[in-house]
């Protein structure tokens, strides 16, 4: 567990070296600021208008944060290096994930600036639907960024590493209009599947175990995924 | 400390390693040579773990490279030819993280074993510059600061001195030879002045197999059964040679130009007149020295120099490698994926300039190497 934050405090300098950390975080911050400023100018004193744009920024936003992690470092040739040192395949693949999530928390805190806001100058909002949403972003967060470090364990390409991301978040996001052709059993099996559909309760305010359950489990399994294509590539005949 | 057996590696249907044996002592420097494509950078890859093998096993100290990897890893340091390193990071940040996985977790016993390898290296005036920005020679060593950082029993060094300026590489190879005192060495190296200088054995591969292991020394002599002398006689040439001819246990006996080509009577200018090189090839196992110079001075020639021309290590290498094709073209391996087409690819011929050297003997299987291109099955 060390070397995974060793190497997770690796990315996170490695993140702040590049310019595509600060232009993703600007880009957030635009966004997110403009949603919630044209909720709060008309009234709404709540984040509801903020967490419903989130998803569709993260969609975006999720694979130019993990493209690098694994594919620079198979391209690079690093990655010979990273796993001939003394560190567990899981070790690198958690490490890089909870580097990736140590950038989009300290996103999601430079958002509390908006709850304070309606605070100051609306009131005291109501509390209860911005922590659920919260708690929500962050469960969000850890299944899009491990589906993206997943993608990126799979090429060397950069580019390829995102667009295999953005396709794999897509259909699970979406995955309710599929439904629509489908028999109707089989629709409520992918119904349960939609990320989108586990989220949206978090915003109303409404914290389910089963979707909390739902997206540890999804991120703990594209992340055991994930270790199991880098040992691959050591035990391959 | 290392222990190679057995060692194969197939890519599909191209046999990359076959075979290969060998096995390095404790503060022992083992260098490998080959041509380009021979196998040296997949054998160092399977001994640091970092791919497979298709079957053979390799032990680092004492620990299967596959079933307990992370405790033969923890005994390896490693540099890649390629030199990878974090471009964003400083050497100061990289090694520190380089440190922390390899275990130095202290923060006081960090700071000073980074501080000494720096030192050691000459990289502290780039101690804080990005790695990205640095020349070819300071990221080479900023990579070997890396592989000996946690000073582990063996190192794996595929081609160190590669993008060095000769200070630099002279540095290198000193340290190379300081570590090799209680560290187990190997190292890849197309240089081969470097094999005789650091090394105290050498490994030769060609196309994957194992074509010679043995001391520089041993391999020189072993290379050569027999005998070659180099003279300079005062004298008239058919005397002299008719005199070299009646010698004891000499096979033959020839004019030397100045070029070191056998020649028919072409005098070295540097040479006094009257005065002329001569090169003598003994019998298999003979010392035909003290021969030569009674046989001479008896036919009242002067003998001002005589010497045991010794090949270098280009001809060794050359002339095992030649061998080597000569042998497979001969089909002493079977083997399909390589085929004769009498092309000249140049891998094999890369030290031809310092061939015509080599005494007659080891010449000849040259002369008769027929270059083979690899042609995939």
């Amino acid at each position: 567990m060390r070397n995974a934050l060793y190497v997770a405090s690796k990315e996170l300098r490695s993140y702040f070296v590049s310019p595509i950390a600060y232009i993703i975080v600007a880009f957030w911050l635009v966004i997110t600021g403009l949603f919630f400023t044209s909720s709060a100018t008309a009234g709404d004193a709540s984040m509801r208008n903020v967490f419903g744009v989130i998803p569709i920024l993260l969609l975006l936003i999720s694979p130019a944060l993990t493209m690098r992690l694994l594919a620079e470092e198979s391209r690079t040739g690093t990655l010979e290096l990273l796993l001939t040192a003394p560190v567990k395949d899981w070790s690198v693949v958690v490490g890089k994930f909870l580097g990736a999530l140590g950038l989009y928390i300290a996103m999601m805190f430079l958002t509390i600036l908006y709850p304070l806001i309606l605070l100051l100058f609306r009131g005291d909002p109501d509390w209860g639907p911005i922590w659920s949403g919260y708690l929500g972003l962050l469960l969000l967060g850890m299944a899009f960024l491990s589906v993206g470090l997943f993608a990126s364990s799979l090429t060397s390409n950069q580019i390829l590493s995102a667009v295999i991301a953005l396709a794999i978040l897509l259909v699970l996001f979406i995955i309710t209009v599929l439904t629509s052709n489908v028999a109707p059993n089989v629709a409520a099996i992918l119904a349960k599947l939609s990320i989108g559909d586990r989220y949206d309760p978090f915003t109303r305010g409404i914290v389910d175990l089963t979707d909390v359950v739902y997206f540890l489990t999804f991120t703990g399994a594209v992340l055991f995924i994930t270790v199991q294509i880098v040992e691959a590539r050591r035990y391959r005949a | 400390m290392i222990e190679v057996e057995n060692l194969t590696k197939d890519y599909g249907s191209f046999q990359a390693l076959r075979d290969v044996t060998f096995s390095v002592e404790r503060g022992e420097i083992l260098g490998f040579l080959g041509p380009n494509g021979a196998g040296k950078t997949t054998t160092m890859r399977i001994i640091t773990g970092f791919i497979p093998a298709t079957s053979g096993s390799v032990r680092v100290a004492g620990y299967d490279v596959a079933d307990k990897s992370l405790e033969a890893r923890k005994h390896l340091g490693y540099l890649p030819e390629t030199v990878p390193l974090y471009m964003e990071l400083t050497p100061t940040e990289y090694l520190d993280f380089r440190a922390r996985i390899t275990g130095i977790t202290g923060s006081r016993e960090r700071k000073a074993r980074i501080g000494e390898v720096m030192d050691r290296l000459n990289i502290v005036d780039v101690a804080n510059k990005q790695i990205g920005n640095l020349s070819r020679g300071y990221r080479q060593r900023v990579g070997l600061a890396q592989a000996m950082l946690h000073n582990p029993d063996v190192l794996i060094l595929d081609e160190p001195t590669v993008g060095l300026d000769p200070v630099q590489i002279t540095g290198v190879r000193e340290l190379i030879r300081e570590l090799g005192q209680d560290h187990t060495v190997i190292l890849s190296t197309h240089i081969l002045a470097e094999v005789s200088m650091v090394c105290d054995r050498v490994v030769i591969i060609n196309r994957g197999r194992l074509v010679a292991l043995d001391t520089p020394v041993h391999l020189a002599s072993t290379a050569t059964e027999s005998q070659t002398v180099h003279l300079e006689v005062a004298g008239s040439p058919s005397t002299v040679l008719a005199a070299l001819r009646t010698a004891p246990s000499v096979a033959s006996a020839g004019l030397l130009s100045a070029d070191g080509q056998n020649g028919t009577a072409a005098a070295a200018e540097s040479l006094p007149a009257g005065t002329y090189n001569y090169q003598v090839e003994g019998a298999p196992g003979a010392d035909v020295r003290s021969g030569l110079a009674s046989a001479i001075v008896g036919s009242g020639n002067q003998l001002l120099e005589l010497k045991v021309y010794r090949p270098s290590l280009e001809d060794i290498f050359i002339s095992v490698i030649s061998q080597d094709e000569q042998a497979a073209a001969e089909g002493a391996y079977d083997e399909d994926e390589w085929t004769d087409d009498g092309s000249d690819d140049g891998d094999v011929e890369d030290g031809e300039p310092d061939a015509p050297k080599t005494k007659q003997g080891a010449a000849e299987p040259k002369d008769r190497v027929v270059t083979r291109r690899r042609v995939r099955g």
